[in-house]
């Protein structure tokens, strides 16, 4: 395959320069800057198009196994593949969850058999996310998880913080954190503040999040270990962050595309699709959020795709699940990203290739000779909103419905082959 | 005055003169029941469903003999014994009510936000008669009416509300209301029962119940619910009471002329002894009868009773 007269844009080798990508099987094997005759008749002309190394969302739920009525493999491969996302790091709060190697085993399989996108799994901390006893973080890693992670059931005691941090290194594995101390976020639904007692809705002070940031922290310094934390939604964490990174302590950390985009002003509807943990917060934590990307002390935008059936939102605020589905509008929001807050472009988009790809330990997120052939091709200036039908995922609760966007993806290539083309 | 609201569901969109529309027509109202035959035929033929998902004495007694005392017709329906049990929610509750034509929907509901939800997507007329922590508008007017009914003004009246203002749709509704007839609203609580935010409300706040106490024209008490104990808001009803309780001794060190109210159910002997509403500065029982005029007059407005009404 020959990618024709694109503008080639890889924050892994500093590229940002027109030229062809030939692709050779799964594997890129040249690039030629200023472009070159096509040796092949399998060729895509991205004239006026960016061409970048396909996505990878390091963190999104997939739902499969166990709750396949929200998302399964297969839409959720459909979904990241119109997103232009190649590889998808997929938590483990499924049922069973993964914490065993079996788990993994299946869904690696059922990926491959979908043959769209990759997907690897996330492996659990601990058994059953209850917090109590280490996972079988070798055995899952035998099979091909990227990662370690409680999400959706916060490690909340330090000790075994300390314990899944130093066995989760000994097989290379990093931890991703969630950062929740469930007492303090109780039985909040919304950011904590005047507008919550407006609505009436309980709240989740900043302070719930900012204390679990500060302990991971604090238990990375002293381990040694690297801590990812996960998306960070409030000035506060990206203080605490910003001065650990100063300090030298292994700390990452990502923030998602409707922390970036949306503030709690959005939650006066009531409307269900802007529930999610952590909460939409104040315009200040956005601002410092996006500081947070242009200074490089957020690491990586992802998703945290979480979908919920019509009928788990269709209901009271109070009473609804948290999350939010997010696949397809990553790219688009990154581009938002760029284009309304002055963030620079090849940053912008480290933050969904390389980054999260370095911070695992992953191949792919680049555009160079050997390297993996994902790619996404983008039409800048193409123009659009968001519908529902639009949407591949099994789960439609967005908040960007009926949003507008400038940049479209127009196709994803995954080892070497079309997964997506925009309009077929 | 032309009545152009479709649903009432906070204090906040109504606006000072809509208030006062509402209470000259409660007021013309007030005379019916004391007639032998307490009953006109303005709202005949219009249908008034009361959906209380949540517990209630006198709000939804209060709704029901007012539609009757206006001629309309009542449906009640409460979550248990009906499809609520089964699991089906409020929201698929509703669409299959409104296939009913019903003209009017009084809405109780134990969480927040979804009288403004049917009002977004229901034709008929929402009335929230209480939804979780957020608003109980028809309380607020049957409390600021109550007021202006006893002094015969509102503006520059000390109203000091006192209790779990954290949980109270009660308060916030009066405060929204309140600040509109140009009353000054102390609000007192424990610092764990003060919800954040509360300092741009525009009421004062303090924890020193006896020092706010004496300038008070209006003491109003809320309900205090023994389940905010295990929930850690404060240590038990013994300290309560004495810190925040208005007990003889309080009622004593009140104003002269300065009036009780409580929105019920009162828990006695934790927020409220018998002396305080049995003293003459009660007018807790006037807060009911007022309340059935109230909402007689809301419903004459919202199921167009007149559309125009001068």
């Amino acid at each position: 395959m020959w990618i024709k007269g694109g503008r080639i844009l890889d924050p892994a080798t500093n590229t940002d320069a027109i030229g062809d990508v030939c692709i050779e099987g799964a594997e890129i094997a040249s690039i030629y800057p200023g472009g070159k005759t096509a040796e092949t008749n399998d060729v895509i002309d991205a004239t006026g198009f960016w061409v970048m190394p396909g996505l990878i969302d390091m963190h999104a739920h997939l739902r499969d196994p166990g709750f396949e009525y929200k998302e399964d493999i297969y839409t959720g491969s459909l979904a990241a593949a119109a997103g232009g996302i190649t590889t998808v790091i997929a938590m483990a709060n499924t049922d069973p969850v993964n914490d065993s190697p079996a788990v993994t085993e299946y869904i690696i399989g059922k990926a491959k058999e979908v043959g769209l996108v990759r997907i690897l799994p996330v492996g659990a901390a601990t058994k059953g996310q209850k917090g109590k006893e280490l996972a079988e973080m070798g055995l899952m890693k035998a099979e091909g998880i990227a990662g370690i992670s409680d999400d959706g059931a916060p490690i909340e005691d330090a000790f075994m913080l300390r314990k899944i941090l130093e066995y989760a290194a000994t097989f290379g594995l990093r931890v991703i954190s969630h950062p929740e101390d469930k007492s303090l976020s109780a039985s909040g639904v919304m950011n904590e503040g005047e507008l919550s007692t407006r609505l009436g809705l309980s709240g989740i002070p900043k302070a719930a999040e900012e204390v679990m940031v500060a302990r991971d922290v604090i238990v990375s310094e002293f381990t040694g270990l690297p801590v990812h934390i996960t998306h960070i939604s409030t000035k506060g964490s990206m203080d605490i962050v910003k001065r650990a990174k100063e300090k030298g302590i292994p700390v990452s950390c990502d923030a998602t595309p409707h922390h970036l985009l949306l503030t709690e002003e959005r939650v006066s509807s009531y409307d269900t699709n802007t529930k999610m943990y952590p909460p939409l917060r104040e315009d200040q934590d956005r601002g410092a959020l996006i500081e947070g990307i242009k200074t490089s002390v957020i690491d990586v935008i992802a998703t945290d795709h979480a979908p919920h059936a019509r009928d788990e939102k269709d209901r009271d605020f109070d009473l609804a699940p948290f999350g939010v589905i997010g696949l397809q509008t990553l790219l688009p929001a990154v581009i938002k990203l760029h284009l309304e807050q002055d963030i620079d472009l090849m940053k912008a988009v480290s933050c969904v290739t390389i980054n999260p790809a370095r911070i695992l330990g992953i191949d792919g997120g680049t555009i160079c000779p050997g390297a993996r052939a994902d790619i996404t091709i983008v039409d800048p200036n193409a123009v659009w909103t968001l519908t529902g039908d639009m949407i591949k995922s099994k789960s439609k609760n967005s908040p960007f419905i009926g949003s507008a966007f400038k940049g479209k993806v127009v196709y994803t290539i995954a080892r070497g082959r079309k997964v997506y083309e925009d309009g077929s | 005055m032309i009545w152009t609201h479709k649903d009432l569901i906070g204090m906040d969109a109504l606006g000072r003169d809509d208030i006062e529309n509402i209470f000259d027509i409660a007021t013309s109202f007030k005379e019916i029941s004391t007639r032998e035959i307490k009953k006109i035929p303005t709202l005949r033929g219009k249908t008034v469903v009361l959906l209380f998902y949540e517990p209630s004495t006198r709000t939804r007694m209060s709704f029901e003999i007012a539609a009757k005392r206006l001629s309309a017709d009542t449906v009640s329906l409460s979550a248990s014994g009906s499809s609520f049990e089964k699991g089906e929610t409020i929201l698929d509750a509703a669409r299959n009510i409104m296939t009913m034509a019903p003209d009017c929907i009084v809405i109780r509901y134990p969480h927040a936000g979804i009288p403004e939800l049917l009002a977004r997507t229901l034709p008929c007329s929402i009335i929230n008669a209480g939804d979780g922590f957020h608003e109980h508008p028809t309380q607020a007017l049957l409390d600021i009416y109550s007021m202006r009914d006893h002094f015969g003004y509102t503006q520059g009246l000390n109203v000091l509300i006192a209790g779990d203002i954290m949980h109270s749709r009660v308060a916030k509704s009066n405060v929204y209301g309140l600040k509109k007839f140009g009353a000054n609203v102390t609000l007192v609580a424990p610092k764990t029962l003060l919800p954040p935010g509360i300092d741009k409300w525009g009421a004062d706040v303090c924890t020193d119940f006896d020092s706010a106490l004496p300038d008070a024209d209006v003491v109003m008490m809320l309900r205090i619910q023994k389940e905010r104990i295990e929930q850690q808001f404060f240590s038990g009803e013994r300290e309560y009471a004495l810190f925040y309780g208005l007990d003889k001794s309080r009622v004593e060190k009140m104003k002269e002329g300065a009036i009780i109210m409580h929105p019920g159910p009162v828990n006695r002997g934790v927020e409220i002894t018998y002396d305080a509403t049995e003293s003459a500065r009660s007018v807790i029982l006037d807060q009911v009868e007022n309340g059935l005029a109230i909402r007689m007059a809301l419903l004459y407005l919202f199921l167009g009773g007149g559309k125009r009404v001068d």
